[in-house]
């Protein structure tokens, strides 16, 4: 099931305008429907790991990143999910665009922060909000289904 | 008023086109007194009354008449009593005023500067010569060191005598209007010079007859040093100071705007003038007036468009204004066609074009098959058919006759019929097939306007007259505006500086050019 819904900015006509997962307006507040997901780190011998991959990052060639809708789009994706750890419990799955981490932008950062801003020692839960395209749908059924009701 | 009416009479025939030219004077031999008015005229109000006999007019439409029609009317009417026709007047007096008039001004200064030059350098001669005349018996004996100078004064003499020939006796290209003046300020400075020195020698020389000869070959050397380093000034500011670009002068045909932009130095107005119609000859396509008109059909049109004036109220409801708007769209609309027309009609005309050029390729290249070179070791294919030789005329003579028709189509549908005239054509074949040219070769000069020097003979000179609100010997400036105007055409010159370039240097190691595959990096966190 899913978890709890969190709209930056709830106007239904943007939601049926929404095409692509996030619209970029240059100078306008990215729009998203994102997931909260909470992972905690597994302490595996002397490291903690979340269990998954990240590409991308603004110093990265974006045309080369097999998830995203926009080829110039420079986030952050999962790209790998181990099976059976941490982040495929808490519910992350390939190809979403990891938008914050414990309240940090991902949308604008280099691949080298990305990495940093998750494996952090000294926090054990990394809070993460991503984006995939399905929410939209899912977020567009719910809203149509109680006008059906 | 005599002068001015028959002048814009020629005038007004002169600027239109040849062919216009001729319907127009057909029309003029039957021509009414009112006409001739008309077209004169700021003044006369007649109505335009199409081959009516001189006679009746004149009977009938005296009240109506401009004031002056006594005087005017005498000149025409011994043009068209003459029957002259125009073309051929206008013909006449192109001719006078394209050979260029052997006015006696043209020559006085180069023949000044001739005699100048022949007695500059005969006067060293004259330092020697004069004292071994005179008094010889009292001059002062000098050996080598007189030798010597003798050798180097020699040496010297021929280098000048060379590098004058090779400079200054030149015939003079063109005829400026105003002096040139550097060259009269070096004539001066030379007149000033040589003068200077015989009067010197004339005083301290001549007069106590001065025995120390040796003395006397040192001053002659001293002459001839000086009068190298004048040429030296002569060829710096005849020759050298405007080679340096300093301006782009914009040159543009008032009549098809064809324009060019050449860069020159530092130049007066009458030199750039010069210069700019030397290179007119050889980079402007022919001015060709047949070229210009826009098709009648479109012309006509357009000035048979009418305005509406809707006569309803102002402010009246959607309605009335919705009317007056229809109104006032419908000739509006009409009038909008004309340049849909002249676009459908420039490509009918190119289509034509096209499809002559095609006719004309295909029978100029199976008419160069027919012939080809004979060598003299190859022998004849058979003794039955022996093959005569000809030479480039007749052989030019026998391909020309297929493909004639083609050829003049095409002239005139490129309106070029005027250009080239049948004997042109096969002197130019004549000359294609001796030198060995392709059939694309021998069209080359058919299918693109050449330049003006192509067409023209250049036996005579051209008279062209230069037009400009500053003295014509000022230097060039930032936005001046001169031009060369000839009979029915004029180059108009607009000069603009040249920038002032700040280069500077970047160096680049060469081992610094590398190169990176973009990035793309997953790790696992």
């Amino acid at each position: 099931m899913f978890g709890e819904y969190l709209l930056y900015q709830v106007y239904s006509f943007f939601l049926a305008k929404i095409m692509s997962n996030s619209t970029f307006i240059p100078g306008q507040p990215v729009t998203a429907v994102v997931q909260r997901i909470e992972i905690c780190k597994l302490r595996h011998g002397d490291n903690l790991i979340l269990g998954f991959s990240i590409g991308g990052g603004i110093d990265q060639d974006p045309g080369q990143n097999p998830f995203s809708k926009d080829k110039t789009d420079k986030g952050i994706y999962v790209t790998r999910i181990t099976p059976g750890g941490p982040a495929e419990v808490a519910g992350l799955m390939m190809g979403d665009k990891i938008m914050q981490v414990n309240g940090w932008d991902m949308t604008v950062v280099t691949h080298d922060k990305a990495r940093k801003r998750l494996t952090k020692k000294n926090e054990d839960v990394v809070r993460l909000l991503v984006t995939r395209k399905s929410l939209e749908e899912a977020v567009k059924h719910s809203m149509r289904a109680p006008n059906n009701q | 008023m005599d002068n001015e009416s028959t002048y814009s009479g020629y005038s007004y025939k002169s600027s239109h086109s040849r062919t216009s030219r001729k319907h127009r004077d057909r029309r003029d031999r039957h021509r009414s007194k009112s006409r001739d008015s008309s077209i004169r005229g700021d003044k006369s109000v007649t109505i335009q009354v199409p081959r009516e006999p001189l006679l009746d007019t004149e009977s009938t439409r005296g009240d109506d008449r401009d004031d002056n029609w006594g005087e005017t009317t005498t000149v025409v009417t011994g043009t068209s009593v003459d029957s002259i026709s125009n073309e051929d007047l206008t013909r006449l007096s192109k001719d006078l005023e394209e050979s260029s008039p052997l006015e006696c001004r043209r020559f006085l200064v180069p023949a000044l500067g001739g005699v100048l030059g022949l007695f500059a350098l005969l006067t060293p001669l004259a330092f020697l010569a004069l004292p071994q005349l005179l008094w010889r018996d009292t001059l002062d004996p000098c050996g080598t060191p007189c030798e010597g100078l003798y050798i180097s004064l020699a040496f010297k003499l021929l280098i000048l005598l060379i590098s004058t020939w090779a400079l200054f006796l030149r015939p003079p290209r063109a005829a400026l209007p105003r002096f040139f003046v550097f060259r009269c300020l070096l004539l001066a400075l030379v007149f000033l010079f040589v003068a200077s020195y015989w009067l010197f020698y004339g005083v301290r020389v001549l007069e106590p007859r001065e025995t120390d000869y040796r003395g006397i070959v040192g001053y002659a050397a001293s002459l001839v040093d000086a009068l190298l380093f004048i040429q030296y000034l002569t060829l710096v500011l005849l020759e050298v100071r405007h080679l340096q670009p300093a301006f782009c002068l914009k040159v543009v045909r008032s009549t098809d705007g064809v324009s060019r932009f050449y860069n020159v130095g530092h130049l007066s107005i009458q030199r750039a003038a010069a210069w700019v119609l030397d290179q007119y000859y050889c980079d402007f396509p022919v001015y060709n007036p047949a070229l210009l008109n826009l098709p009648k059909s479109i012309l006509t049109k357009k000035m048979s468009a009418f305005k509406v004036y809707s006569l309803g109220e102002e402010n009246g409801t959607g309605n009335s204004t919705g009317q007056s708007r229809a109104v006032i769209t419908a000739p509006a609309r009409k009038r909008d066609n004309s340049h849909s027309e002249y676009y459908y009609e420039e490509a009918e005309v190119e289509r034509r074009v096209r499809k002559r050029k095609a006719r004309l390729v295909v029978a100029v290249e199976e008419a160069f098959t027919h012939i080809k070179r004979h060598r003299e070791d190859e022998q004849a294919s058979s003794p039955k058919h022996p093959r005569e030789a000809m030479d480039p005329r007749e052989a030019a003579q026998a391909i020309f006759a297929p493909m004639a028709r083609a050829m003049q189509k095409y002239l005139r549908a490129t309106r070029q019929q005027s250009y080239h005239t049948m004997e042109s054509i096969i002197d130019h074949l004549q000359f294609c097939i001796t030198h060995n040219m392709t059939p694309k070769a021998f069209l080359e000069r058919y299918i693109t306007p050449g330049p003006t020097l192509q067409y023209q003979d250049n036996s005579r000179g051209r008279q062209w007259t230069l037009v400009s609100e500053e003295p014509v010997t000022a230097a060039l400036r930032r936005g001046q505006v001169f031009s060369l105007r000839r009979l029915d055409f004029s180059l108009v010159v607009t000069v603009m500086p040249l920038p002032f370039l700040s280069l500077g240097e970047e160096f680049i190691e060469p081992k610094s050019h590398k190169f990176v595959m973009k990035l793309q990096s997953e790790t696992s966190v």
